[in-house]
C-alpha cells in the first residue's frame, strides 16, 4: 500500500542521505585548514541526525505508509526516463536502520581510534561520503540510482582501502580491490542495460510489474539461447558476487584490511558488503523467476561459507581471520537468498552488522592497544589488560558461533533451516552451512584464545604500554554487544515462541514468505545440530589452544600440505597474478613497446616536430630589416600592377 | 614643339638627373642639398600649373623648414664613417630591377589614359580672375575645414611626439 | 601645349628614383630623404591633374600632403635621435631588433 507523500515526508526522506553528503562537502572543503581535528563535530551529529530521520522512516514503515516518491527527473533522453528517487519499503527501512545506526557508533570510536592521524578530516570525510552513498544505494528506486550508489559505495572504498596511501601494501590493496569490483560491476552494468533494453524500464515498481512477461522468452548469446530472465539476473548476482566478496572474487575483501580498522568493520564488515546480498533481496521478484539463477546463488553462497571457513582457521593476522569469517557469513547470506528465504538472509545481514562490527572495533581496541600489531601469534594474555575489549569480544563470538539466544543463533539457525527444507539440494547444501558452522566456531575461540588467553608474546615495550582503550572507544563497543545480544531478538522461530518471527512477517509484504515444508522434528533436529557444532567448534578450539598448546603444531607439521593450502589461502591469488594480472602486464608493456613508443609519440612528436621545421623556414623570411619588407611590399605592388595589366586587357 | 614643351623637357630631364643625385650621394649633406635644387624645380613645374600658393608653400614648407631639419640632424648626428662604406645594401639589383619594372609599367599605364573625367568649374580664367590663393582659401575652409583642423592637430601631436622622443630621458 | 601624360611619366620616373632609394640605400636619413621624393612626385601629378581637371581638390590635397610630410619628418628623425642615442648607428642592415 502506498501513500502520496507529503512535502514534509519528501525533506525528510531527501534529508537522510544529505546530511551525511554536506558533511562530506564541509570536511573536504574546508577540512584541511580550518576544521582538522574537530572534524567529528561535523560527521557525527550529520551521520546521528540520519539515524534519527532513518528511525522515524522505519516507524513510518511499521505503520504501513511504504513510499515511492520521485525527487526529481535525474536523467529524460527518449524513452529513457530515470528520476532520482527514493522506496522506502519494509526492506529498505531495515538497511537504513543499519547502516545509520553502526555508522553513528562507528563514527563515535573513529574518534578514538584515528585520534593524531594527519588526515582525520579526510577520513570522516570519505566516511561521510560513503555513508551517503551506502544510503543512497538503499532508498533507490530505480536500477540506475542502485548503481550509482554501488559505484559510489565501492569508490569509497577504494579511498579508504588506500586511507595511508604511503604505505605500499595499502595503495596496492585498494587498487586490488577496486579492480576486483570491475569484474563483477561489469556484469552488473550489463544486467542493468539488458533489464532497460528488454522491459524499457529501470524503476523497480515497473520493471518488477512487467517481468512476468518476459519469463520463458530466450535472447541469443554467440549462437546459444539462453533464458532471459535467468541471463538478467545471473549479471545481476555478478555484482552481488563482486561486491559481497564471494567466490570467485572474494580475493579483494582480506586484503582491503590494509585499511583503518573502523573502515573494515564499517564497509567490509556490516554495511557495504552486504550491498549484494541487498540488491539479491530487492530484485527479489526477478530471481523468483529463474530457479537456474536461484540455485547457481545457493551453491556460491553454501560454497563460500565452507571455503572462507577453512582459510579462517590457520590465518595468524587477527584481521585477516574476521575478514575470512566475513566472507563465510556472506556466503551464508547467499545460501538463504538462493533457497528463496529472503528475509533470513535479510535477518542473518542485520544481526550480523552488529556482531562482525563489533568484533572487528574490537580487534581493532586490541590493535590499538599493541600499537598497530596485527600478527596473533605475538598476542595473547590481554585478558587482564583488557578485560572491557576482552568481554565484548567474548559476546560478539557467541553470538556469531550461534550460541542460543544471541542474535547468531537465531538469524543462522533461520537460515539453515530454510535451506533443509530444499530437497537434496538443500540437504547438500544444509550440510556445508553446518560444517561452516562448526569451522567458523573453531576460528573464532581459537582467535580469541591466542589473543586473549595464555601468556603475552609480544616485547617488553608492547607488554608495557598495555592499556584499555578509552571510553569512546569501549562505549561503542557496548552498544553493539547489545545489538549482537538482542538484535535476533526479533527472528524467533516460530517452533519456539508463537509470533517470534516478527521481521520474517515485516519483510514478507517486500520478500514474501519463504517457500519448504518440514516437520518439527525435522526443525528440531536443525537447531540441535547447529548447537552441537557451536559448542564442538568451541570444545575443539579450547582443547587445543588452552589445554594442550603443543597440538596445532602438531598438526600443522603432520598435514603440512592441506596446512599449506590453507595458509595460502588455496594460492587463489597466486592463480589470479598468474592468469590474469601478468599476462595483462605482459600486454601492456607489448603495446607500450609496439604501439605507444612508436605510433602515439610518432604522432605526439612528429606534429610539434613539422611545425617546428615550418616555422624554422618561416622565420628566415622575419629578417627585420626595413629594406627587405619594403622590396616585397615592392614587388607585391608589381605583382597587382601585372595582375591589372593582364586582366584588363 | 612650342617653348612651353622645349622647357618642360628642360625640367624633366632635369629633375630626374637630379633625383639620381639625390639618390646616390655618398654624403647625405650632399643629398639635402640636391633635394633643394630639386624642390626649387618643382616649385617652378608649379607655377606653369597656375598653382601660385603651392610653389610658395613649396619653397617655405619643404625647403626653408624640412630640409633644414634634415640639415640639423646630420650634423647633430655627425655621420663620419658613414663616408667610407658601401652605400648600397646588399639587395640593391633586385631593387633596381624591380624598380625599372615598376617604372615602364606606370608609364604604360599613364599612355593609356584617354579619358578624361567632365571639367571642374575652376579653369585658369576663373583662378586668374579672383588670384590663386583666395580661390584655394576659400575651398579650404568651407568644403575641407574639417579636415584643415584635423591636420592641424596632426602637426601638434607632430611636435610633442618630436619632443618627447628626441629629449634626454632624465630618469634613467 | 603640354600633355597631361608628359607631367604623370615625370612623375611616375620621380616616384620610381624615390622607390629605388629607399630600397637600396643603407643610410637611414638617405632613406628618409627618399621618401620625400617620392610625397614630391606624387605632388606634382595632383596638381597637374588639379590643373588639366579644372578642380581645386588636387592642390588641397597637395597642402595636405605636405602637412603629414612635415610630421613625419618630425616624427621619424626624432625617432632615428632617440634610437641613435642607444645604438649609434644609421645603417639598416645593423637595425634588426624585429629579426624573427
Amino acid at each position: 500500500m502506498q501513500y502520496a507523500p507529503t512535502v514534509n515526508a519528501m525533506i525528510k526522506y531527501t534529508l537522510i542521505p544529505l546530511l551525511p553528503f554536506l558533511a562530506f562537502i564541509i570536511n573536504i572543503l574546508l577540512g584541511r585548514n580550518f576544521i582538522r581535528d574537530k572534524a567529528h563535530w561535523v560527521a557525527i551529529p550529520a551521520v546521528f541526525g540520519s539515524f534519527v530521520l532513518a528511525v522515524s522512516a522505519f516507524i513510518d514503515v511499521a505503520n504501513g505508509q511504504v513510499i515511492n516518491i520521485d525527487v526529481y527527473s535525474w536523467i529524460v533522453s527518449g524513452d529513457f526516463n530515470v528520476s532520482f528517487g527514493f522506496l522506502i519499503d519494509q526492506l529498505s527501512a531495515i538497511m537504513l536502520l543499519v547502516v545509520t545506526s553502526i555508522s553513528t557508533l562507528i563514527f563515535i570510536y573513529s574518534v578514538g581510534y584515528m585520534h593524531g592521524d594527519p588526515g582525520y578530516y579526510r577520513f570522516f570525510a570519505y566516511l561521510s561520503l560513503f555513508v551517503f552513498s551506502m544510503l543512497i544505494l538503499v532508498m533507490a528506486n530505480n536500477f540506475l540510482l542502485l548503481y550509482f550508489g554501488w559505484e559510489a559505495v565501492g569508490l569509497c572504498s577504494y579511498f579508504l582501502i588506500g586511507f595511508w596511501f604511503h604505505k605500499k601494501s595499502a595503495a596496492d590493496a585498494g587498487k586490488k580491490a577496486f579492480i576486483v569490483n570491475r569484474f563483477g560491476d561489469f556484469g552488473f552494468g550489463l544486467g542493468v542495460i539488458l533489464i532497460f533494453l528488454t522491459l524499457g524500464s529501470l524503476d523497480y515498481m515497473e520493471v518488477f510489474n512487467r517481468a512476468g512477461g518476459i519469463a520463458g522468452q530466450t535472447i541469443n548469446i554467440l549462437g546459444t539461447d539462453f533464458d532471459l530472465i535467468t541471463v538478467i539476473c545471473l549479471l545481476l548476482f555478478c555484482g552481488a558476487v563482486g561486491k559481497s566478496a564471494q567466490l570467485p572474487l572474494h580475493v579483494w575483501l582480506p586484503d582491503a584490511m590494509e585499511g583503518p580498522t573502523p573502515v573494515s568493520a564499517l564497509i567490509h564488515a556490516a554495511t557495504m558488503v552486504t550491498a549484494g546480498v541487498f540488491m539479491v533481496a530487492r530484485t527479489s521478484p526477478l530471481f523468483n523467476l529463474s530457479a537456474t539463477a536461484m540455485n547457481t546463488v545457493a551453491v556460491v553462497g553454501g560454497l563460500t561459507a565452507i571455503f572462507a571457513a577453512t582459510i579462517a582457521l590457520v590465518q595468524n593476522d587477527i584481521k585477516r581471520v574476521i575478514a575470512y569469517s566475513t566472507v563465510s557469513q556472506l556466503g551464508y547470506m547467499f545460501l538463504a537468498l538462493g533457497v528463496g528465504a529472503y528475509s533470513a538472509g535479510i535477518f542473518h545481514l542485520y544481526t550480523h552488522a552488529y556482531f562482525k562490527a563489533l568484533l572487528f572495533l574490537g580487534s581493532g581496541s586490541v590493535i590499538h592497544a599493541l600499537g598497530d600489531e596485527q600478527d596473533m601469534r605475538n598476542m595473547g594474555g590481554l585478558k587482564k589488560f583488557m578485560p572491557q575489549t576482552y568481554k565484548v569480544f567474548i559476546i560478539a563470538t557467541l553470538s556469531i558461533t550461534g550460541i542460543p539466544f544471541l542474535a547468531g543463533f537465531f538469524s543462522k539457525d533461520e537460515i539453515l533451516w530454510r535451506v533443509y527444507q530444499q530437497g537434496d539440494l538443500g540437504k547438500f547444501l544444509w550440510f556445508l552451512g553446518t560444517a561452516a558452522a562448526l569451522l567458523t566456531a573453531f576460528y573464532s575461540w581459537r582467535l580469541i584464545y591466542m589473543t586473549f588467553h595464555g601468556k603475552f608474546r609480544g616485547t617488553d615495550e608492547q607488554e608495557h604500554h598495555l592499556h584499555e582503550s578509552p571510553p569512546v572507544i569501549t562505549v561503542p563497543l557496548w552498544f553493539l554487544a547489545v545489538g549482537a545480544v538482542a538484535a535476533g531478538w526479533v527472528g524467533i522461530p516460530p517452533i519456539l515462541m508463537e509470533h517470534g518471527d516478527r521481521i520474517g512477517e515485516f519483510l514478507a509484504p517486500v520478500l514474501g514468505h519463504a517457500q519448504g515444508h518440514g516437520s518439527h522434528a525435522e526443525e528440531y533436529f536443525v537447531i540441535a545440530a547447529s548447537i552441537f557444532v557451536a559448542v564442538a567448534g568451541w570444545l575443539i578450539a579450547h582443547r587445543m589452544y588452552i589445554k594442550k598448546p603443543e597440538i596445532p603444531a602438531q598438526l600443522g607439521a603432520k598435514y603440512q600440505p592441506i596446512h599449506k593450502l590453507l595458509y595460502n589461502k588455496y594460492w587463489i591469488d597466486e592463480l589470479y597474478s598468474k592468469v590474469f594480472v601478468q599476462p595483462t602486464l605482459k600486454l601492456a608493456d607489448k603495446v607500450i613497446l609496439g604501439f605507444d613508443t612508436i605510433v602515439i609519440e610518432g604522432i605526439v612528436n612528429g606534429i610539434p616536430a613539422l611545425i617546428d621545421s615550418f616555422s624554422q623556414g618561416l622565420r628566415r623570411i622575419q629578417t627585420g630589416l626595413i629594406s627587405n619588407y619594403g622590396l616585397v611590399m615592392t614587388l607585391g605592388a608589381l605583382c597587382m600592377l601585372i595582375g591589372y595589366m593582364v586582366f584588363s586587357g | 614643339m612650342t617653348v612651353h614643351q622645349l622647357i618642360f623637357i628642360y625640367f624633366a630631364i632635369a629633375m630626374t638627373g637630379i633625383s639620381l643625385l639625390v639618390v646616390t650621394r655618398r654624403n647625405p649633406v650632399h643629398s639635402v642639398l640636391f633635394m633643394l635644387v630639386l624642390f626649387v624645380h618643382i616649385a617652378a613645374l608649379y607655377l606653369f600649373l597656375n598653382a601660385e600658393f603651392l610653389a610658395a608653400v613649396q619653397i617655405i614648407v619643404y625647403a626653408g623648414a624640412i630640409m633644414v631639419l634634415f640639415l640639423f640632424v646630420i650634423m647633430l648626428l655627425n655621420l663620419r664613417r658613414e663616408e667610407t662604406e658601401e652605400k648600397f645594401h646588399r639587395q640593391w639589383p633586385v631593387s633596381a630591377g624591380a624598380v625599372a619594372v615598376l617604372a615602364v609599367f606606370f608609364i604604360m599605364i599613364v599612355s593609356k589614359i584617354v579619358v578624361l573625367p567632365a571639367l571642374g568649374e575652376y579653369s585658369i580664367d576663373a583662378i586668374r580672375s579672383e588670384g590663386s590663393i583666395m580661390t584655394v582659401g576659400k575651398v579650404l575652409f568651407t568644403k575641407y575645414l574639417l579636415p584643415f583642423e584635423i591636420a592641424s592637430i596632426i602637426l601638434l601631436v607632430a611636435i610633442i611626439g618630436a619632443i618627447v622622443l628626441a629629449k634626454k630621458s632624465t630618469n634613467s | 601645349m603640354v600633355p597631361l601624360s608628359w607631367y604623370i611619366m615625370l612623375s611616375a620616373v620621380m616616384f620610381s628614383i624615390g622607390v629605388f632609394g629607399f630600397l637600396a640605400r643603407r643610410n637611414l636619413i638617405i632613406m628618409f630623404i627618399s621618401l620625400e621624393l617620392m610625397l614630391n612626385s606624387v605632388n606634382v601629378s595632383l596638381v597637374a591633374f588639379s590643373h588639366y581637371l579644372q578642380s581645386m581638390n588636387g592642390q588641397i590635397l597637395v597642402f595636405f600632403v605636405i602637412t603629414v610630410a612635415a610630421a613625419e619628418a618630425a616624427i621619424g628623425l626624432a625617432i632615428l635621435i632617440a634610437y641613435y642615442k642607444n645604438n649609434p648607428t644609421i645603417k639598416v642592415d645593423e637595425i634588426n631588433l624585429l629579426k624573427g
